[in-house]
């Protein structure tokens, strides 16, 4: 048929906006050479050989009963810390959305739980796991008198990644049940079914997609999560740590690339299921805006045995995250109980506390701007523009999304080490600072996509047309209309993207050279090395930073947010 | 006021769509040429998804035209991006900018001419005067009344000055009252400003009350372009007819012609009954006809020119409403100011009675 006008047109208007064009070329750019060519290059790596292209490296890895061990343990604590935070996710989400809460100890603590995944930095709960349940731990030694207790495994991993992720599945779950219209249980209450039958038979039904969404997200959180295992793991090994070790530990490149990949196919496939099939599956049975204010279950013998639960199990997280900055202020955790300022003392003074504040401050600070504009430009092309590469730019930026950091962390030493390609070009841009705020990027770009996509699509398309048709040009629609709109997204884009970054390590942890010292590298060391004492307090201090942060975006949000209507 | 009235002419444009759902290709417009005159109000009226919105879209640059060509002040303006073009829109959800107030969205295109602070701030003074705005400047676009936001628009894009303006449906968010109250108003302004405009509406008292010209659109095709008058009493087909007003369609054959030119007379029979008609130089004896009877150009009577049975009467206070069957065929009538007229009951046998003057023969 005729639409080659049409198109060819289109074609013409798009190539008349220069700085369109630019924008998209270097956004392709810097996806195809940041995300997709480390990717790519892990393939190359771990297909060819000597001898072209074999199976030999895959042979070779899966000859290691080691790596076959890491993949059934990384799939059996990933299984049920999956299942166990989707379903206390569940319970908090419930008791919050359908029970009427009496406490204000109980409201707070909510609140407390919902902030916590976005500043809560890694290690620290396997840290304050092991000082409360470890062998010298508080509980273990002290109140229950056990002297053997070993913390270090797969109930260590799967307790501490539970008590991780599980906020996260609260807020999906939140989500979904606040969009379930009351009236269908009350309709199902009418014709004389008890409570739990509701739950049961209607509440449960409709939410059960949106369960298994969560069970898949946190699984994946759970395969790629690198911090934890190392810390708490011991000798149990999860695909991240066992990655890790082949890299750093046997120097064996080739075989970390093939089992990155192993990694990546794990968590690409779910992802893709997750993605596709039930995140779209999730909201399609629920009808949108309740349509009325819920009946709260008022009952005191649902409310307060739930209540008790939720606030048990919420002081418990809230105890292991204050636990920390009191492991830096004893002498000697387990031992000596008097208050002593000597480890953050050693931190400045023995340990280069300083720099690595400064670096890992400096870095999250130059990588959060770029991030939060470069993920605003991705959703603006991807929500409002049409041509003809924006399927890539947002499968792309979606990719980012499924990779697990150690994965790309080997693809950039792979890809980046030697050069392109291992010719030497752009070799200088290994072990520099601007790998590091690039690594820094690529983690948070996707988070920040998402939220941005999400508040651009809640903008009438014809306000930006309405500029476009006065007279601006793409750039100008963007930095006058559209950017100014979705303010309050760019500056929690912002924080996130900080706080995402300071707190990071899978990653970086392989990249990062001896002249950057991070503060997550250093809470790590310290914390192998058993030195719980300055562990905790570069983990205290990085609990002030991003906290503090989050306090500025947010009163930064409320002055200068978006309303800014005027009498 | 405007710096130049500029017309607007499409040649056999056309555009095609794919379907989301079947992925088959459709022409969401089709062939469509037309010639709008500078200064003109022209509207374009038609159902639901006919392809108006699609058709001032492509005059905007928002779409592009899959076939033909657009003109706008006898320039090709096809490759043209809307920013580029000497058009201004009035968008259905007003699209107003909420980050800035009235003053500020009025300055916005003014400001990217980059006219100097004192120009812009004559300029956009003037302009709220027009549309009757005066002393809101620093007010945010959520602090105004649904219509007050739509004077905003209009002075918005009035303010540029364009060749020629765009209305989408810009009234359709408004309640009855203030549509009719806005639309005079839009009429005035734009006589006012002596632009050419293009609006856009399935509402088809609002296109009679304010257009030039009325273009009705059925499927992406043009069906019939004319002043008010010729679309309502000289519909080109059934479907115009319908659209526009309330018609009763009687069919028939031409029997008889006097006459070769356009207002040839002649008679038709309908069922078993001869009425005459006018007007049919354009069909030949023995043709079948369609005489479209509007439902106020006909009352009952105890003799007349169709026999009819009535099967519906109601008091409606100014008229009285009659459905009544002519053969197998439902008419509608309005018999206005029934006051002193003998009223028909259901049941009752009756005649139609119109001057053949009033039919149009299709
Ligand atoms: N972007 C698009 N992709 C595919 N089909 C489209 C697109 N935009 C419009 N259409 C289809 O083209 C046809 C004409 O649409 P258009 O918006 O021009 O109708 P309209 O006359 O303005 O109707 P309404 O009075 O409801 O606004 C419709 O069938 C519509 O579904
Ligand atoms: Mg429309």
């Amino acid at each position: 048929m005729a639409g080659k006008q049409g198109s060819k047109l289109d074609r013409q208007k798009f190539f008349a906006d220069p700085i369109m064009v630019t924008t998209i070329v270097l956004l392709i750019a810097f996806l195809t050479l940041f995300i997709l060519y480390p990717l790519a290059i892990l393939l190359v790596d771990s297909f060819l050989t000597e001898k072209g292209f074999t199976l030999d490296v895959f042979r070779r890895i899966m000859a290691m009963s080691n790596f076959r061990r890491a993949i059934t343990n990384t799939l059996k604590v990933g299984f049920l810390v999956g299942i166990a935070s989707s379903l206390i996710g569940l319970l908090f989400a419930y008791v919050e959305v359908y029970v009427e809460l009496k406490t204000k100890l109980l409201e707070g603590l909510f609140k407390v739980v919902s902030m916590l995944p976005v500043v809560s930095p890694p290690f620290v709960l396997s840290l304050s796991m092991i000082m409360l349940f470890g062998k010298s731990g508080i509980i273990t030694r002290y109140l229950l008198h056990i002297y053997d207790n070993s913390v270090y495994g797969f109930w260590g991993i799967v307790i501490v990644q539970t008590l991780t992720f599980f906020p996260v599945c609260y807020m999906m779950m939140k989500g979904l049940l606040k969009n379930i219209d009351p009236s269908l249980e009350e309709a199902a209450r009418d014709m004389g079914a008890s409570r739990f039958k509701v739950f049961s038979s209607v509440t449960l039904p409709l939410i059960l997609p949106g369960l298994g969404n969560a069970f898949l997200v946190t699984f994946i959180e759970s395969i790629a999560d690198f911090a934890n295992p190392m810390i708490i793991g011991g000798s149990y090994d999860t695909l991240a740590t066992t990655i890790y070790l082949q890299i750093t530990g046997a120097y064996d490149k080739q075989g970390a690339a093939a089992m990155a990949v192993v990694l990546l196919c794990i968590t690409l496939l779910m992802f893709i299921v997750q993605k596709y099939y039930l995140e779209a599956k999730s909201t399609a049975t629920l009808s949108g805006k309740a349509s009325r204010a819920r009946m709260m279950i008022t009952d005191r013998s649902v409310t307060v045995p739930l209540s008790i639960l939720c606030t048990l199990m919420a002081l418990f997280v809230v105890l292991m995250y204050i636990c920390v900055p009191f492991g830096a202020l004893f002498k000697t955790w387990g031992y000596d109980f008097h208050l002593t300022t000597k480890w953050f003392a050693q931190v400045f003074t023995r340990y280069k506390g300083f720099k690595a504040f400064r670096d890992s401050f400096l870095l999250s600070l130059i990588a959060s701007p770029i991030t939060a504009l470069l993920s605003m430009i991705i959703s603006y092309l991807v929500v409002k523009r049409n041509f003809k590469s924006k399927g890539f730019i947002e499968a792309v930026s979606m990719l980012a999304m499924a990779v697990p950091g150690t994965v790309l962390g080997i693809g950039y030493i792979r890809g980046f080490s030697g050069g392109l390609f291992h010719t030497g070009i752009l070799q200088g841009l290994y072990g520099s600072a601007a790998i590091l705020i690039i690594v820094f990027i690529v983690r948070s770009l996707p988070t920040g996509t998402r939220s941005g996509i999400s508040a651009l699509r809640q903008i009438d398309k014809s306000i930006e047309e309405s500029a476009y048709d006065m007279g601006a040009d793409s750039f100008k629609v963007f930095m006058t209309v559209t950017l100014p709109l979705i303010k309050d997204s760019f500056l929690s884009g912002l924080v996130t993207a900080f706080v995402r970054s300071i707190t990071a390590i899978s990653a970086i942890i392989l990249l990062v050279t001896p002249q950057f010292l991070l503060i997550t590298v250093q809470i790590n060391e310290f914390a192998e090395k058993g030195a719980y004492g300055i562990a905790c307090a570069f983990a205290t201090i990085l609990i002030v930073i991003t906290y503090t942060s989050v306090l500025l975006m947010n009163l930064f949000i409320k002055y200068f947010g978006t309303s800014r209507v005027t009498e | 006021m405007a710096k130049e009235k500029k017309g607007v002419r499409l040649e056999h444009v056309s555009k095609i769509y794919k379907d989301p759902k079947t992925k088959k290709e459709f022409y969401a417009v089709f062939d469509t040429s037309l010639n709008i005159e500078p200064g003109t109000f022209v509207t374009l009226l038609g159902p639901s998804g006919c392809g108006k919105t699609t058709t001032l879209r492509m005059i905007a640059g928002f779409e592009s035209p899959d076939e033909g060509e657009i003109y706008l002040g006898g320039e090709p303006i096809n490759a043209l991006t809307p920013n580029k073009r000497d058009t201004a829109m009035v968008f259905q959800s007003y699209a107003l900018l909420p980050h800035y107030n009235i003053f500020d969205n009025v300055a916005y295109g003014l400001r990217l001419r980059k006219y100097d602070r004192a120009t812009i701030k004559q300029k956009v003074t003037d302009i709220l005067a027009l549309v009757g705005l005066e002393g809101m400047e620093s007010r945010m676009t959520n602090q105004l009344s649904g219509g007050q936001q739509q004077r905003v628009a209009l002075a918005r894009a009035l303010v540029l000055e364009p060749g020629v303006l765009l209305f989408d449906e810009p009234l359709s968010n408004l309640d009855a009252k203030l549509r009719v109250q806005m639309r005079t108003e839009i009429r005035r302004i734009q006589q006012e400003a002596g632009i050419t405009a293009i609006y856009v509406t399935h509402d088809q008292s609002e296109a009679m009350a304010i257009s030039d010209q009325i273009i009705i659109m059925e499927k992406g095709v043009v069906s019939q372009i004319g002043t008010p008058q010729e679309i309502y009493y000289h519909p080109k087909n059934e479907f115009v007819a319908d659209f526009i007003g309330e018609a009763n369609f009687l069919k028939g054959t031409l029997v008889e012609k006097n006459g070769s030119d356009d207002k040839a007379t002649g008679v038709a029979r309908i069922g078993e009954d001869k009425v005459e008609v006018q007007e049919v130089g354009h069909l030949n004896v023995g043709d079948p006809c369609e005489l479209v009877l509007r439902p106020e150009s006909a009352v009952l009577a105890d003799e007349g020119q169709l026999p009819c049975k009535v099967v519906l009467s109601c008091f409606m206070g100014s008229y009285q409403n009659y459905h009544v069957m002519v053969g197998d065929t439902l008419v509608k009538i309005t018999d206005f100011n029934p006051k002193n007229k003998k009223i028909y009951d259901v049941g009752d046998s009756a005649f139609v009675v119109f001057d053949p003057k009033n039919v149009h023969i299709l």
